[in-house]
């Protein structure tokens, strides 16, 4: 009996009005998990009950304990007919599971009925007994952490990045029919809820068992998402990165341990890591045998020795190689190659060397799979931000997608309540091709590929989604190709890295990562490559696509900005296999489409590198909708992006008035937003290579605890001083129109498209946006943060309408949205949103939505606009000298100092209290006696008039209990002192101007509402404002009740709308998560989350102590 | 082609304050959109009037969500559903409750019932105060009185602690719930130059004075109901009016007192008995419920009109009101001293308030 959870029923407040003869409810509590109920007493004729039941135990299987939540049902007791149902509470406990998290979940959680929303409060107590299991064979995973933030999470160190875990669990929908009968009972919802809750815990012990399996002890930037696959059932996936995170466990920690300092790291690993218990060694030799070389993926001969993929010679400019296809294998695997319209497609000889790289690149890919032995199958990596020195090069971003047909498909897990499909996929695929897991295997399987076309090894920012209509439905998974630091991984690969060269060259933090990883020769596809603006000493790419975030070492000029391509395209209505090659043919030229809008508004804003790159596209019935959003930046080491030149269909064409007008007013926008963004390049950097490799060779010399041997550093100096001679010329060159980008008008759609460049209104003075986790340029964040989702839906009524129309309307929607946030957000000037993340979807004919999360960060305006003014002059060896720092100063802090170099991280020690909870959270009312707002006003109310210390007593005489008319009122204020802890929300990693000191566990969560009053709601917009609402202050109960003040890594990961005014019904689905986590200001490290929570509450009735 | 659902929800909810305002002053979306735009607020953030309108019914519809809580304004505090800072909660409710002098002014005194509530389109029509926020005020009213009305301790106190407003707002409602409960006559046209600060003014002097709570404080209806008993004891004072005696000595004690200190000394002196008589006989018929509805119309009628016709000073009027009270004092058959000040006190500072143009 591996645990003992207890529940315990305190009180309800503002309960709704059951009895509508005495305006009253006689409430009492079901409270279930697994299969026992228990019940409290019946509370009688209140709206504030207090139950004050007995501890209720439930003693079950820790891997129950995982899988199922807690269900607290509030009803109304009726002597004559059925209880009615108040509403419900879920509660997760996993986070009480692990030992590092929350020890005991209380406070008062929103009842929620999903027809009703929520109906009143109920203040609950949970805690569990967990006893040790060291069964090897065990089923659950207790202990694991999960982060869903996509970078080390502060306050952690990593010891070691074990890789990538995935899982998938398929059941049926218990409504699969919904859209045929929107109205659904609420039996129905529930179940649903209930289903899709059982099944993320059963997927989160899943992964908790593979991560242990590798040694690791948490899952960080944990992906979870579910499709709603309609009657071919529903799948619950999630994707992660595995590691061995350790505790920093005192102020003092930050300065030692989260150093990752890549000789010192992972020796002190193997110390240090809480996970390796007795047989944790056991483990990794299994792993080490068993992951080796001949990984399937070796063993496939099709991928490796496939000719490269098709993608490249249509994306001459960028680094992003993609492709796509059907399970039908409609796609032509060349559909892609009439891209080399621009001119630039090499000819067969290109194609051979290409042939040549490619078993370049294998070979080299053999030495880095093996030595990323501990990433198993897929070297991937879902963190999007990476401690110092972690990522090396970056090749650029990789995507795949690839449409299916839903009703091909026979799910042999079906029929089951649940399905129970250990192990990982391997074992599975050879006797389930169709499956589910084949699918996305197959994916991965060409990302990797297409990963080491681009000589990398590993894939970084790497994400999963799916978008499905009907029966149809496209997966697309997307990341960035990199080569990353084998320190960072087990420590039997240390000796193989330092034999590559590539690991051991002294790349200068600042411009190391954008340095090509493939052959400069033998490049997998056409670019302009140019010695590194920064060192000098390496080849570059002209513009860089990633997924990830900037890397907070990267040196960039001027600030960053959101860039988004929208695009609309119309298709045929049809039905199964048509529809789905249809589909497929029309994804590549989409895929092509929207980059080259990216890479013009790139240029427009003259930057040459994107960030944080995420392209959806989503399936409707009649049209494809695509929205690629990114954060452009000048890379500092990048060449300036030349402009764009405007060309008509022959040479003589440009006298034209016409194109000429067009040109300037290209121009004037690029010297605009020059402006706007800051950007200055610096010039002098080209003036004398000698002087700054001598600098350069004098503070290389000066390098203490430099990895790198010295002999061999300083031929690798001269090696680069050398070659420095005869690259002043080509910098030259590169400053000129040479390079310019060469827009062709050669018909009335060109001229379209780049009147539409030009509509990308900027944002408002005081504004920046950016959808990666902090904005490029800026680091002066000052406290005020407000997170936001927005939902907008359209409806197209032409019905008649061409591409362009579409294309314009989704760009309006786009852009009205931002729009309206600039102006509802303007209070907060000057301010940035970060992290905004798009999300399209067509749910019906003629409908478009976009739904938006993200958080607006007021920043401090003194401190960034001195920056750039003194970069630039401080470039060549100043920015030198400042990396040096860096590395020696700021990697000392490793994932703390990543975004927030500002912070001091001090010296004491966490008090020891602060792992016991918070207590002004707690439900008695005796712990709100603080002075908060109210009472204080109360207070000097009472001295202003006589007899106010007898009032209060009088008031306090008087029962809660509701027994006559006149104190009706008073009753509704006598639940108990308690308080509201403000909790904050955001979809970064961090909060600025605080420390997280602790995270208390994963929030997922899962809401059904549905109506069938929609106009009396207020109409769709009434409907789904108060579900957001709703959601958002369940997501704040359940963190304040792990006794914490924030949620961090916050996204709604689904919002799916369905309406029928015709019928006054709506229904609506949202998915959110998030990490829960405590976190103090940084001004006072002493603050205990109790003193953060009673400075933050509000009390609001203290005087009525029951 | 239309936006078909558009909504913006914040972790914290925002709410500006001069939408605020236009939806408690009863603007339609498109109105306010209107005021908004003719405000300027456009230029500030390059805005176009879609999203104008987009943010102002965001903005209503948020409002719409928050009325519920703000009818019980101790549930703003802790409930869950918005998170609003504390300072914000105070605004809002601050705001929600406050309300227009015009309007009020209209309805203090009358009976909070629904035969007022038809009257409302009138009130609106006539104060040009919208209809939707004439019935959010009176609403308002009504809700406090509910409340308050049965409750024990005082007014102010139990208004200010249930429905978490500010001092001076307090009163306010106290006043308002004290004038609905006496049924004050305030609409007459010789009472139409007061303010509702005036009575609101004379109402705090009544509620501190002349209620059972200015004796008792732990009565039911203690600030609302005059005290019978001291009502009854102002029938005593009618002897300063029908002893000739005592309404001589009382004339030239005074006289004496303010001679050469002011200029209308010989309207004072011609007036005395007159003005005298006004005041006591006030006094004398406060038992009837009727009288006290007259109260403050007796007031002007028999004793500011006269001062005001005679071009009294608001000092001549404060030094008259002064000796006249002191003066009885110096009676030696006078007995009823203690009700004399306690009449007196309150009618000194109401007339003192009311005394003006």
């Amino acid at each position: 009996m591996p645990g003992k959870l207890k529940a315990k029923i305190v009180a309800g407040r503002h309960l709704p009005v059951m009895d509508r003869a005495s305006d009253l409810t006689d409430a009492f509590v079901e409270v279930k998990f697994g299969n026992t109920t228990f019940k409290t007493d019946v509370f009688p004729k209140s709206l504030n009950p207090q139950w004050n039941s007995e501890w209720f135990k439930f003693e079950v299987d820790d891997e129950d304990l995982q899988d199922e939540p807690l269900q607290v049902t509030v009803l109304d007791h009726d002597t004559y007919s059925a209880n009615d149902a108040i509403g419900k509470v879920y509660i997760d406990i996993d986070p009480l599971l692990c030992t590092e998290a929350a020890s005991v979940i209380s406070g008062w959680f929103p009842i929620y009925d999903t027809i009703h929303g929520i109906r009143g409060e109920i203040n609950v107590l949970v805690k569990v007994e967990l006893f040790n299991d060291l069964n090897r064979f065990r089923q659950s995973s207790c202990g694991v952490k999960f982060f869903c933030t996509t970078s080390i999470p502060r306050c952690y160190r990593a010891a070691m990045v074990h890789g990538f875990v995935e899982e998938l669990v398929v059941n049926e929908d218990p409504e699969y029919q919904w859209i045929d009968r929107i109205r659904t009972p609420r039996a129905s919802n529930e179940a649903r809820q209930r289903l899709i809750s059982l099944m993320s815990g059963e997927l989160q012990r899943k992964i908790g068992l593979k991560v242990l399996e590798m040694g690791g002890n948490a899952v960080v930037g944990y992906l979870q998402c579910f499709d709603l696959e309609g009657e071919s059932g529903l799948v619950v996936r999630a994707i992660g990165t595995a590691c061995t995170l350790d505790k920093l466990s005192s102020g003092s920690a930050p300065n030692t341990n989260t150093h990752t300092h890549p000789n010192t790291a992972p020796a002190s690993n193997a110390c240090n890591s809480p996970s390796k218990d007795g047989k944790e060694p056991v483990f990794g030799e299994d792993l080490l045998s068993s992951s080796g070389p001949p990984t399937p993926f070796r063993a496939l001969p099709t991928s490796s020795s496939s000719p490269p993929p098709p993608f490249s010679p249509s994306k001459p400019c960028s680094r992003q190689s993609s492709s796509s296809d059907t399970d039908l294998s409609l796609t032509p695997k060349t559909g892609m190659g009439s891209g080399g319209s621009v001119g630039k497609e090499a000819g067969p000889l290109k194609t051979l060397l290409r042939q040549q790289t490619q078993t370049a690149l294998e070979q080299r890919g053999a030495s880095s799979s093996g030595l990323l032995i501990n990433t198993g199958e897929f070297p991937f990596f879902t963190l999007t931000s990476f401690p110092p020195g972690f990522l090396v090069h970056v090749g650029g971003v990789v995507s795949a997608r690839s449409v299916k047909l839903l009703d091909r498909i026979h799910n042999p897990a079906l029929g089951n309540t649940r399905s129970y499909k250990l192990l990982d996929w391997n074992s599975v695929t050879a006797d389930e091709p169709e499956t589910r897991d084949a699918w996305w295997e197959e994916i991965r399987q060409e990302i990797k590929s297409h990963a080491k076309a681009l000589g990398c090894h590993a894939v970084v920012g790497y994400s999963e989604s799916t978008s499905i209509c009907e029966e149809v439905c496209i997966l697309s998974a997307s990341g960035t190709a990199s080569i990353l630091n084998p320190r960072f991984m087990r420590e039997g690969c240390l000796d193989i890295g330092i034999a590559d060269h590539r690991f051991e060259e002294p790349s200068p933090p600042s411009c190391g990562f954008c340095h090509i990883p493939y052959d400069e020769l033998n490049m997998p596809f056409p670019a302009q490559l140019t010695y590194c603006y920064h060192c000098r000493r390496q080849k570059v790419p002209d513009v860089l696509f990633t997924t990830i975030d900037l890397p907070s070492e990267a040196s960039v000029t001027g600030k960053g900005c959101l860039i988004q391509a929208r695009l609309c395209r119309l298709k045929k209505k049809a039905q199964g296999e048509v529809n789905a090659t249809a589909i497929s043919n029309m994804l590549p030229f989409m895929e092509y489409e929207l980059h080259t809008q990216l890479m013009n508004k790139l240029k427009l804003r003259s930057m040459n590198a994107l960030f944080g790159l995420h392209i959806q596209i989503s399936v409707g019935e009649n049209m494809l909708l695509g929205l690629a959003s990114a954060t452009g930046v000048y890379l500092t080491a990048l060449p300036a992006p030349g402009g764009i030149q405007i060309a008509g269909k022959t040479p003589g064409d440009l006298s034209n008035d016409h194109i000429s007008t067009i040109q300037k007013r290209i121009n004037d926008t690029i010297a605009k937003n020059k402006e706007l963004y800051q950007i200055n390049p610096p010039k002098l950097f080209a003036l004398d290579p000698e002087v700054f490799c001598g600098i350069n060779m004098e503070l290389n010399e000066e390098l203490v605890g430099s990895p790198i041997p010295e002999p061999r550093h300083r031929s690798r100096l001269f090696r680069s001083h050398s070659e420095s001679s005869d690259e002043v010329s080509e910098l030259d060159l590169s400053h000129g129109k040479k390079d310019a980008f060469v827009l062709e008008i050669d018909d009335t759609d060109a001229v379209e498209d780049i009147h539409s460049l030009l509509i990308d209104a900027p944002p408002p003075s005081g504004f920046y946006s950016c959808n990666t986790e902090v904005m490029p340029g800026i680091n002066t964040w000052t406290s005020g943060v407000q997170m936001f989702t927005s939902v907008r839906v359209f409806r197209l009524s032409n019905a008649n309408l061409t591409n362009q129309g579409l294309n314009k309307i989704f760009t309006d929607l786009c852009e009205n949205l931002l729009k309206s946030f600039y102006f509802k957000l303007r209070s907060m000037i000057p301010c940035c949103l970060c992290h905004l993340n798009f999300t399209v979807a067509v749910p019906e004919d003629e409908l478009i939505q976009v739904a938006v999360t993200a958080v607006a960060m007021t920043f401090d305006k003194d401190q960034t606009q001195e920056k750039p003014a003194e970069k630039p002059i401080t470039k060549g060896s100043g920015d030198t000298e400042e990396q040096l720092q860096f590395s020696m100063e700021l990697c000392a802090d490793s994932s703390l100092a990543n975004s927030q170099p500002p912070s001091k991280i001090s010296g004491v020690p966490e008090s020891s209290n602060i792992s016991s909870r918070a207590a002004s959270v707690d439900y008695g009312s005796f712990a709100d006696r603080c002075s908060t707002w109210l009472e204080l006003l109360r207070l000097k109310a009472h001295t202003i008039r006589r007899g106010s210390v007898k009032t209060i007593s009088s008031l306090e005489r008087s029962s809660p209990l509701p027994d006559g008319r006149s104190r009706s009122l008073r009753s509704t204020r006598s639940f108990g002192g308690t308080s509201v802890t403000v909790v904050k929300m955001t979809p970064l990693s961090f909060l600025p101007g605080t420390r997280i000191i602790k995270y208390l566990g994963i929030i997922n969560m899962f809401f059904i509402r549905e109506t069938t009053s929609l106009r009396e709601e207020g109409g769709v917009s009434g409907f789904l404002h108060s579900f957001i609402a709703e959601v958002f202050a369940m997501v704040r109960a359940h963190v304040a009740a792990l006794g914490g003040n924030a949620v961090v890594s916050y996204s709604m990961k689904e919002c799916v709308f369905m309406e029928n005014p015709n019928k006054n019904q709506a229904q609506c689905l949202i998915n959110v998560s998030g990490d829960a986590v405590i976190c103090v200001r940084e001004s006072d490290p002493e603050a205990t989350p109790s003193m953060t929570n009673s400075a933050q509450s509000c009390s609001s009735e203290t005087d009525t102590a029951t | 082609m239309a936006v078909e659902l558009d909504v913006f929800v914040g972790n914290t909810t925002i709410m500006d304050e001069e939408v605020y305002k236009l939806w408690l002053d009863g603007y339609t979306v498109n109105d306010a959109v209107k005021v908004r735009m003719e405000g300027g607020v456009m230029e500030e953030c390059e805005a176009s009037a879609d999203v104008l309108l987009s943010d102002t019914m965001d903005q209503y519809r948020t409002f719409q969500m928050c009325e519920r809580l703000l009818h019980s304004p101790a549930k703003l505090a802790n409930q869950l559903l918005f998170q609003i800072t504390p300072h914000r909660q105070a605004v809002l409710i601050e705001r929600y409750y406050a309300f227009d002098d015009a309007f009020v002014r209209e309805v203090l005194g009358k009976k909070l019932s629904k035969g007022t509530k038809k009257d409302l389109d009138d009130i609106s029509a006539k104060t040009s105060v919208t209809l939707k926020s004439c019935r959010r005020q009176f609403d308002n009213f009504k809700r406090v009185f509910k409340v308050v009305e049965e409750l024990k301790g005082p007014l102010v106190e139990n208004i200010r602690q249930h429905f978490l407003l500010s001092d001076k707002l307090g009163r306010d409602y106290a006043a308002i719930v004290f004038f609905a409960n006496n049924r004050f006559e305030t609409g007459k046209r010789k009472l139409q130059y007061l303010t509702f600060q005036d009575f609101a003014f004379c109402a705090g002097q009544l509620i501190n004075n002349w209620t059972v709570g200015a004796v008792d404080h732990m009565v039911e209806d203690m600030d609302v109901d005059l005290d019978k008993e001291f009502l009854q004891e102002l029938k005593e004072l009618k002897i300063l009016i029908t002893d000739k005696d005592l309404l001589d000595q009382h004339k030239s004690l005074v006289c004496t007192a303010l001679r050469g200190k002011t200029k209308a000394f010989n309207e004072m002196e011609a007036n005395f008995k007159n003005l005298s008589r006004g005041l006591v006989n006030i006094a004398a018929k406060l038992t009837n419920t009727k009288d006290v509805r007259d109260f403050f119309i007796d007031l002007v009628e028999k004793f500011i009109e006269p001062c005001r016709s005679d071009r009294w000073t608001a000092a001549d009027m404060r030094l008259y009101l002064t000796h006249y009270t002191n003066s009885a004092h110096i009676l030696d058959t006078f007995k009823h001293q203690v009700v004399w000040d306690r009449y007196m006190g309150v009618i000194k500072s109401c007339i003192f308030k009311m005394y003006h143009d």
